[in-house]
């Protein structure tokens, strides 16, 4: 068996990354890229800097975004709800999830 | 090559519309979009209706899928000879291409000739990963089957195998990118990423909420009462835990930092869930015991049963 050493990024909080690495890596464009960040979808580090810069876990959101974009055929709108209503449900696992770990 | 009914995948007469089609994708991708689908199947579902979508919506792709004739799903068929004149290639050389890369391939143009580059697409693949590894970090392998195209262009599955490395404080639906280890561009283009999504096995005594583990921990009506001190594992090895006088079901005993590492340095915690159990069977002395317990006992578990109802 031919094991290839891979180099990874993890996406996680800690390591951060450019508006145009998250254009590049996802292919939405900046103006959706921007239309996240309004909707509250995508927060920089820190959002009074010129340059913004993200934590390198929005890598998941974008990417998340195009697909649906492009498997859904949605408008920008259709695709900020349809994530708006996913990072509620992802939150409301999350709860889920700790309680099953409480309680079993 | 192996035939996929995509009519079938989408549940779609032959003589349906391109509305018909349509239809059918989005009301099977609204239940199998891996990124609303709960389903652990939902994924390779997906792909398969998105496959059969792609070929189908498109007249030209469609009529050239149409050309293969009526199979049953997975038999082997031999591939039209305008196919083989097109790729340079005798039937033989179509033995081990999946008909979806053939059509995705077919999609991007490349056997028409176009010179554009085609960035190659992303792969997901779900690794689990034990919480041991977690824990302490570790390496893993990670196979996958991407498409490689031959002198003709034709697209062959392939399997790749990748070491990673799991960091110390990677956590339950984290993502890992290998950029360009996706599939291959075509044309100059760039290859596609290959994301690694990290699920935590099931352990059979911790259970995991983000960096905090839980556990059960069993005590005997008598170690609850006037407490006791244990040996309890954690996942860096056994610790002694005093439980108090008077703990009750349910508690939550806290080993503060004994939980998962954390992507910032620090560490979850541990919880101890306190479960009291009573013997299934006991000996004549013990029921003894509990029966002079009882007579001498002034606790009223039940003190608050006593209200009136108004």
């Amino acid at each position: 068996m031919n094991v290839q050493i891979a180099e990874w990024t993890l996406l996680n909080g800690q390591n951060a990354c450019s508006i145009t690495y998250l254009r590049d890596v996802s292919g939405l464009s900046e103006e959706e890229i921007n239309e996240l960040i309004e909707n509250g979808l995508l927060t920089p580090i820190d959002s009074k800097a010129m340059a913004k810069i993200f934590p390198m876990h929005s890598i998941v959101t974008v990417s998340s975004a195009r697909r649906l974009r492009d498997d859904f055929e949605l408008d920008s709108h259709g695709m900020i709800l349809a994530l708006t209503l996913m990072q509620r449900i992802d939150d409301l696992q999350s709860e889920l999830n700790l309680l099953r770990a409480q309680f079993k | 090559m192996k035939y996929k009914d995509y009519y079938e995948v989408l549940g779609v007469a032959k003589t349906a519309t391109l509305d018909d089609v349509k239809k059918a994708y989005r009301k099977l991708a609204h239940l199998y979009h891996p990124d609303v689908s709960k389903d652990p199947k939902g994924e390779e579902k997906f792909k398969e209706i998105a496959e059969a979508y792609a070929t189908l919506k498109n007249p030209e792709k469609r009529a050239d899928y149409d050309k293969i004739g009526s199979h049953k799903n997975g038999d082997n068929f031999t591939p039209p000879p305008e196919w083989q004149a097109q790729y340079g290639s005798d039937a033989s050389g179509f033995d081990d291409v999946d008909i979806s890369d053939f059509f995705s391939a077919f999609r991007s143009g490349v056997h028409k000739g176009a010179n554009a580059p085609v960035k190659g697409e992303d792969y997901s693949v779900s690794v689990s990963v034990p919480l041991e590894t977690v824990f302490h970090g570790g390496a893993i392998n990670v196979t996958v089957e991407l498409p490689e195209y031959d002198q003709h262009g034709l697209p062959h599955r392939r399997p790749h195998t990748f070491r990673i490395t799991i960091p110390k404080g990677a956590q339950e639906a984290q993502r890992m990118r290998l950029a360009g280890k996706g599939g291959p561009g075509r044309n100059g283009g760039q290859s596609g990423d290959l994301f690694a999504v990290l699920t935590i096995a099931p352990h059979p005594l911790f259970r995991v909420s983000g960096s905090d583990l839980y556990f059960d921990l069993p005590l005997s009506p008598w170690e609850a009462a006037i407490g006791a001190s244990m040996q309890v594992p954690t996942p860096g090895g056994n610790v002694e835990l005093k439980v108090k006088s008077g703990t009750t079901s349910g508690q939550r005993l806290r080993l503060s930092k004994r939980g998962l590492p954390k992507e910032d340095g620090q560490s979850g915690d541990l919880y101890a869930v306190t479960q009291i159990q009573v013997p299934k069977e006991i000996s004549q002395a013990e029921q003894d015991l509990y029966q002079q317990l009882s007579a001498i006992s002034t606790f009223q578990p039940r003190a608050h049963f006593n209200m009136e109802v108004k």
